[in-house]
């Protein structure tokens, strides 16, 4: 069977949709709206004009020898999702996402975000289409990543910082399902990554897949072969399921996420849902995650506010769950690491997202030595992290600050 | 999906819950279902506050499960259950207090759980033991008939009553299978919202009760926004039940459980002047 035509409700056993019944009408409109955009040629080309006109697609594949001289050899290649307009991959997404808003007649959107990427991207869909748009960003979040909350606003948006909980990512969902439920007669809720009830994991899936199927063909372009392995750092897994998927039925291709290990995925501080959590229920969802005896859901912890949540992506569990790929740590030092070679080696800053793949990248290259080729997803810009690259590597002059 | 003849639609004799709402309706009224979350402020004061609730008029409990994620709840819950949280409760005290609530007092006890604490302790053993602690059923608002299959077949074996919710977006089609997999009442969604006392009761209440009803629904109880005695008497008009939580918890926090007592009394005046 093709592992590429496996859609949801379920992955195996993870997906489906547990969600509050207030919601079900709204998911419901919303799955109708999709499937028939999915076959509907006008709305195909559309999106494909936007990705085109407006956020600069198809991406770069650029090889990184500089950078690959300190992962064993191997051959690098970056996806570079960092040149998307919005800085990102979560522009891929949003704009498929704001199409159906449209075409499904509601005005305002709401979403959540952790690092600020997919809240940007959101919010500049919505000026672009002339919606009203309300990000939910724990406090956090706002704190870490206040430049990206300057944008949001900047771009028409409100911002706001969500106090509840951990302050992060996952409180930014509650409080998003929260307020989606008082406001859905005229609001679409834009999720961000490839989790939560059906439709999302398979719709973000889809909107994404376009960087694994641009790099596929870039790649055989380029070298004649397919990669080695395929790398990418997992969150909720959108980045990565989007390269992936062009990937599921080439048997012979690794492909390999990189889950954030914060202080050390043998520590109690991470966000390695896959490998440290279980099976259970959030934000709609089965598939792994990180929580107590109780089912309470434990607080991840990640220098990385876009990795920083102890729930996946049920496609990726099920990945995780068939072997068809694997699913590994990648510390905050060994991804902070990893940005500043890649800064340095090759005048790319990446976002400290995308940094946990690159880490993971060196590690894998010396293992496999230079006849290997990796891709790698580079997913987003590294400028909304100068703040804490600065204060981790203690590059600010003392006393120094921007006015 | 196929519900026994143990659904909605058939008699309440089977379950306490459904026992009470319909004495209390013959009698000229409607139940007056009050929720408190278990551990808050603290384990043996939540069981109290339980107590004083029935001493004072509270006709059905609905025990909360304080949970880390808590999407259906407005401030008033969320702070209180992250409260009981941080003082250290533990998911087995749902079945003591349950207990020590029903060794006290007679009036069932329905437990309101997201689902991932019941999933994660095992539906089997959760139903096993919440039935043996004297536990009348459970409310669950993050999922639906359509994704509870495993807990409506422990509710099946042990009898106890799964009370859905229904909401004022519902399609006829849902509501219908809502009412075929409830018992003991269905829990009808006032407002299109989360909970949290409001001014008035929405008007999308009584549309969605007569709706209920057109699918078959013997009980139908009102839930969210609801807050004075004023407003439960005039949910009463319509509805089999009125729900209010918000407004406890405030109170509890604020009144301890000697204020409590005083706004369930207050309450219960109102559930009592419902129906001529």
């Amino acid at each position: 069977m093709s592992l590429r035509e496996v859609e949801g409700p379920f992955f195996g056993e993870f997906g489906g949709r547990f969600m509050p019944e207030s919601l079900i009408a709204a998911i419901d409109e919303l799955t109708a709206a999709y499937e028939s955009a999915k076959v509907d040629p006008e709305f195909q080309a559309e999106l494909a004009e936007l990705h085109r006109s407006y956020t600069g697609r198809p991406s770069l594949l650029t090889e990184v020898p500089r950078f690959a001289a300190h992962a064993g050899g191997a051959r690098i290649l970056l996806k570079r999702e960092d040149l998307n307009h919005t800085g990102s991959h979560k522009i891929n997404n949003v704009l498929g996402q704001a199409l159906l808003t449209k075409r499904i007649g509601k005005t305002r959107v709401i979403a959540e975000t952790g690092a600020g990427q997919h809240g940007v991207a959101t919010a500049t869909a919505a000026a672009l289409f002339g919606l009203e748009c309300t990000i939910y960003m724990g406090e956090v979040d706002t704190q870490r990543q206040a430049l990206n909350v300057a944008r949001m606003r900047l771009l028409g948006a409100e911002v706001v910082s969500v106090t509840t909980g951990s302050r992060t990512l996952k409180d930014a969902i509650n409080e998003a399902y929260r307020e989606w439920v008082a406001s859905v007669d005229t609001t679409n809720y834009i999720f961000g990554t490839a989790a939560g009830p059906h439709p999302f994991p398979t719709m973000v899936r889809d909107f994404q897949k376009i960087i694994g199927e641009e790099a596929r063909e870039q790649v055989l372009e380029l070298t004649g072969a397919l990669p080695t392995a395929v790398l990418a750092c997992v969150g909720g897994g959108s980045n990565a399921i989007g390269i992936f998927h062009a990937f599921l039925d080439d048997a012979d291709v690794r492909l390999i996420g990189y889950e954030a290990a914060g202080d050390g995925v043998e520590t109690e501080r991470h966000a390695a849902a896959i490998q440290r959590g279980r099976p259970g229920v959030l934000h709609g969802a089965r598939s792994y995650l990180l929580q107590d005896d109780d089912g309470q859901t434990l607080e991840s912890h990640s220098i990385s506010a876009g990795l920083d949540y102890p729930g996946v992506g049920p496609e990726h569990a099920w990945l995780a769950d068939t072997g068809r790929a694997e699913y590994l740590p990648a510390t905050d030092a060994e991804a902070m690491e990893a940005l500043r070679l890649l800064s340095r080696t090759e005048g790319i800053i990446p976002a400290i997202e995308s940094a946990h793949a690159l880490a993971g990248a060196l590690r894998l290259g010396r293992e496999l030595g230079p006849d290997a080729t990796l891709l790698v997803n580079l997913s987003g810009r590294g400028d909304k992290d100068v703040q804490t690259a600065g204060r981790w590597f203690d590059l600010f002059d003392e006393g120094a600050t921007q006015e | 999906m196929t519900i026994d003849s143990a659904g909605l639609g058939s008699s309440a004799l089977d379950s306490p819950v459904g026992r009470t709402i319909e004495t209390r309706r013959d009698a000229g009224s409607g139940a007056l279902i009050s929720y408190l979350p278990i551990g808050f402020p603290d384990l043996d004061t939540s069981v109290d506050a339980a107590v004083a609730l029935v001493e004072n008029g509270v006709d059905i409990l609905e025990l909360g499960l304080p949970y880390s994620d808590p999407v259906m709840d407005g401030p008033a819950i969320q702070v209180a259950t992250q409260q009981a949280l941080r003082n250290g409760f533990r998911l087995r005290d749902v079945f003591t207090a349950v207990e020590r609530i029903r060794s006290r007092v007679d009036a069932p006890v329905v437990v309101m759980t997201y689902w991932n604490p019941v999933l994660q302790y095992g539906p089997t053993r959760f139903a096993d033991q919440l039935k043996d602690a004297g536990g009348a059923g459970l409310i669950t608002p993050d999922i639906t008939p359509d994704s509870a299959a495993d807990w409506i077949a422990e509710s099946e074996r042990t009898g106890l009553d799964r009370i859905f919710l229904a909401a004022p977006s519902s399609t006829d089609a849902r509501l219908k299978q809502i009412v075929d997999a409830s018992r003991g009442f269905v829990y009808t969604v006032s407002t299109m919202g989360v909970t949290g006392a409001r001014a008035d009761v929405d008007a999308a209440a009584r549309g969605l009760v007569a709706r209920l009803r057109d699918a078959g629904a013997e009980r139908a109880c009102v839930g969210i926004g609801i807050s004075t005695a004023e407003q439960v008497a005039e949910v009463l008009e319509y509805a089999d039940g009125a729900i209010v939580g918000s407004a406890l918890v405030s109170s509890l926090a604020d009144g301890g459980v000697a204020g409590l007592a005083r706004t369930a009394a207050a309450l219960a005046e109102g559930a009592r002047s419902g129906r001529p």
